[in-house]
């Protein structure tokens, strides 16, 4: 569940703040709903990202993530919270000297589970994006393709309560695209309230649901 | 994701995964596999430079150590032994008294023996005299008839002390009577002993803050070098007790190895010096005799295997302070 009041970003603080590069944002996303995020390049659609994944906090108004008030939470209420995000960043941000497996891996582990309910998950979910024979390759190693999809499995193997995805079809191919898809779909449809920046127009059109358009820090469309 | 499942079959994602259950102890498994290396520490908190020079700052602790303990020990045994002991001379001991009864050495020997704190008082005969005498005097001592005074050996019960007023007494009874106590170096010593033990105290003190300051710099580089790193697994929901466990670990490791290495390293030294310093502390005993090797005192042998875990705690304890600090800056 996500609900943003009024909510305006500026990087920095003190000083250093810039300037506004979200303004008066308010919207709200329901439990278990989906929504496109798109816009021009530039719009702010990674720095609202940010903000819902709690990279960055609102230097403005209310937000309210899975029933928490975020301005209100102190600091070391957001890990756990955070472990109920699944983020696919549009630069991957996978870990260089982590092998596929344990990049994948690792969201299961700084949640403490103990390791041996942790291999048959993760090569499960390798298996099924398609990198089953690549589970010991290093990042460096990988293909675009191969990296962003193991981004997408690291941000699934929890099966978060959201999911927030930039871009995530960028480096796929459009049976990649279709696959990908369906397995945002089928988490939707187990309750994970989804939202998933794209300008990959024809993937909206072939999967038509309500959209945020942003632009240049506006919110122009919420239908 | 051209997997080799047909492109229908359902993603992995039925409702399965229990959430990370809180009494995870009990769970079966072991959290984590053993060497599991998120944030890549093994390079960025290398095994380099940092355990070199907590090796050199447990050494500079050894030493420092050994330069205390020995002090301490050599102060005390000088000083029980100059407590212990006074040495008297009397002039012209055959001379009749000042009271008139008797000569001036029996006198002398009257007043000490009555005194509770006197254990024994013995005068040394004149063969004992000459012979302390010859390497000045050659045969003369004992040729010439020269007016030898009487010396009288005197010892102390052990944690007695004389009356300030026995030097008086003993003047009335036999005038220049000397009366030689080692009151005053005993008291220099132990002033120098303090001393000494001051300096190895602000010694040690200093390297544990170089030690400290070492760990520091080594985490903060650490930190910088995995910034990308620790930002990832912080927004995967890692906490502050996680990230910086896991650089804490790592520094504790690094400074025990040094610990361990610089404590080895001051085995052989402090060894020597303990050969050395052995006569010393054994009072009469010769250099030459063959003092065994392993004659360390008792508390440096605690004292060397602490320094590791000395090292090991600071590792500990800093670089998790560093990083807590550090990670504020996150949200
Ligand atoms: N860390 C940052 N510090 C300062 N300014 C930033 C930062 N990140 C983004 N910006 C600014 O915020 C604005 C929005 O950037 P953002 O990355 O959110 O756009 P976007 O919609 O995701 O673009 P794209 O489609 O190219 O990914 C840009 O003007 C950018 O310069
Ligand atoms: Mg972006």
């Amino acid at each position: 569940m996500i609900r943003l009041e009024a909510v305006s970003l500026r990087y920095g603080a003190g000083r250093a703040a810039q300037a506004e590069v979200l303004h008066d944002l308010s919207f709200h996303v329901p439990e278990g709903g989906f929504r496109w995020l798109t816009g021009p390049s530039g719009a702010g659609k990674t720095s609202l990202m940010r903000m819902i994944y709690l990279a960055v906090r609102p230097s403005r108004g209310r937000m309210i993530i899975q029933g928490k008030d975020i301005g209100r939470a102190e600091r070391r209420q957001l890990p756990r919270l955070r472990r109920r995000i699944g983020v696919v960043f549009q630069d991957f941000r996978l870990l260089p000297h982590l092998t596929a497996f344990d990049n994948v891996a690792l969201p299961l582990r700084i949640a403490g589970r103990p390791e041996g309910q942790i291999r048959a998950d993760v090569m499960e979910m390798l298996r099924w994006v398609g990198l089953a024979a690549k589970i010991d390759s290093h990042p460096y190693e990988l293909s675009g393709g191969e990296q962003q999809r193991v981004a997408i499995a690291r941000a699934v193997i929890n099966r978060p309560a959201m999911l927030l995805a930039d871009e995530p079809t960028g480096n796929l191919d459009d049976a990649q695209a279709e696959r990908l898809m369906q397995l945002f779909q089928e988490l939707n449809r187990l309750g994970t309230t989804a939202i998933v920046a794209t300008h990959n127009q024809s993937l909206m059109a072939r999967y038509p649901a309500r959209t945020l358009s942003l632009d240049s820090g506006h919110l122009v469309q919420d239908e | 994701m051209s997997g080799p499942r047909a492109p229908t079959s359902p993603p992995p994602v039925a409702p399965r995964n229990p959430p990370p259950s809180r009494r995870r102890g009990k769970a079966a498994g072991r959290l984590r596999p053993v060497g599991f290396d998120d944030l890549g520490l093994k390079r960025a908190l290398s095994d380099r430079l940092l355990p070199f020079l907590v090796a050199a700052m447990a050494f500079l602790a050894a030493l420092a150590l050994a330069g205390a303990l020995a002090t301490a020990m050599l102060a005390q045994h000088w000083q029980q032994g100059a407590e212990a002991e006074l040495t008297i001379q009397v002039p012209t001991p055959d001379d009749p008294a000042a009271s008139g009864h008797g000569a001036r050495l029996a006198a002398v020997m009257a007043i000490l023996r009555a005194e509770p704190g006197v254990l024994a008082a013995k005068p040394m005969s004149s063969d004992d005299l000459a012979k302390l005498l010859k390497p000045w005097l050659g045969d003369a001592g004992t040729t010439l008839a020269l007016p030898l005074p009487a010396v009288i050996a005197v010892t102390l019960t052990p944690g007695s002390v004389l009356p300030d007023d026995l030097s008086a007494k003993l003047a009335a009874a036999a005038p220049d009577t000397a009366t030689e106590s080692a009151d005053v170096w005993a008291a220099r010593l132990s002033a120098l002993a303090r001393s000494l033990q001051a300096c190895a105290a602000v010694m040690l003190l200093l390297v544990v803050g170089v030690a400290i300051a070492v760990v520091t710099v080594a985490t903060r580089a650490g930190l910088s070098a995995r910034r990308d790193a620790i930002e990832i697994v912080h927004g995967l929901g890692a906490t502050d007790a996680y990230i910086a466990g896991r650089f804490a670990r790592r520094a504790m490791r690094l400074a025990a190895a040094g610990g361990v290495g610089g404590a080895l390293a001051a085995l052989p030294v402090l060894l020597w010096l303990a050969y050395l310093a052995a006569p010393f502390a054994q009072g009469n005993a010769a250099v030459t005799d063959q003092t065994p090797l392993i004659a360390l005192p008792l508390p440096l042998w605690i004292a060397l295997p602490a320094l590791p875990l000395a090292a090991a705690a600071i590792g500990y304890v800093t670089a998790e302070g560093t990083v807590r600090r550090w990670l504020r800056r996150l949200p």
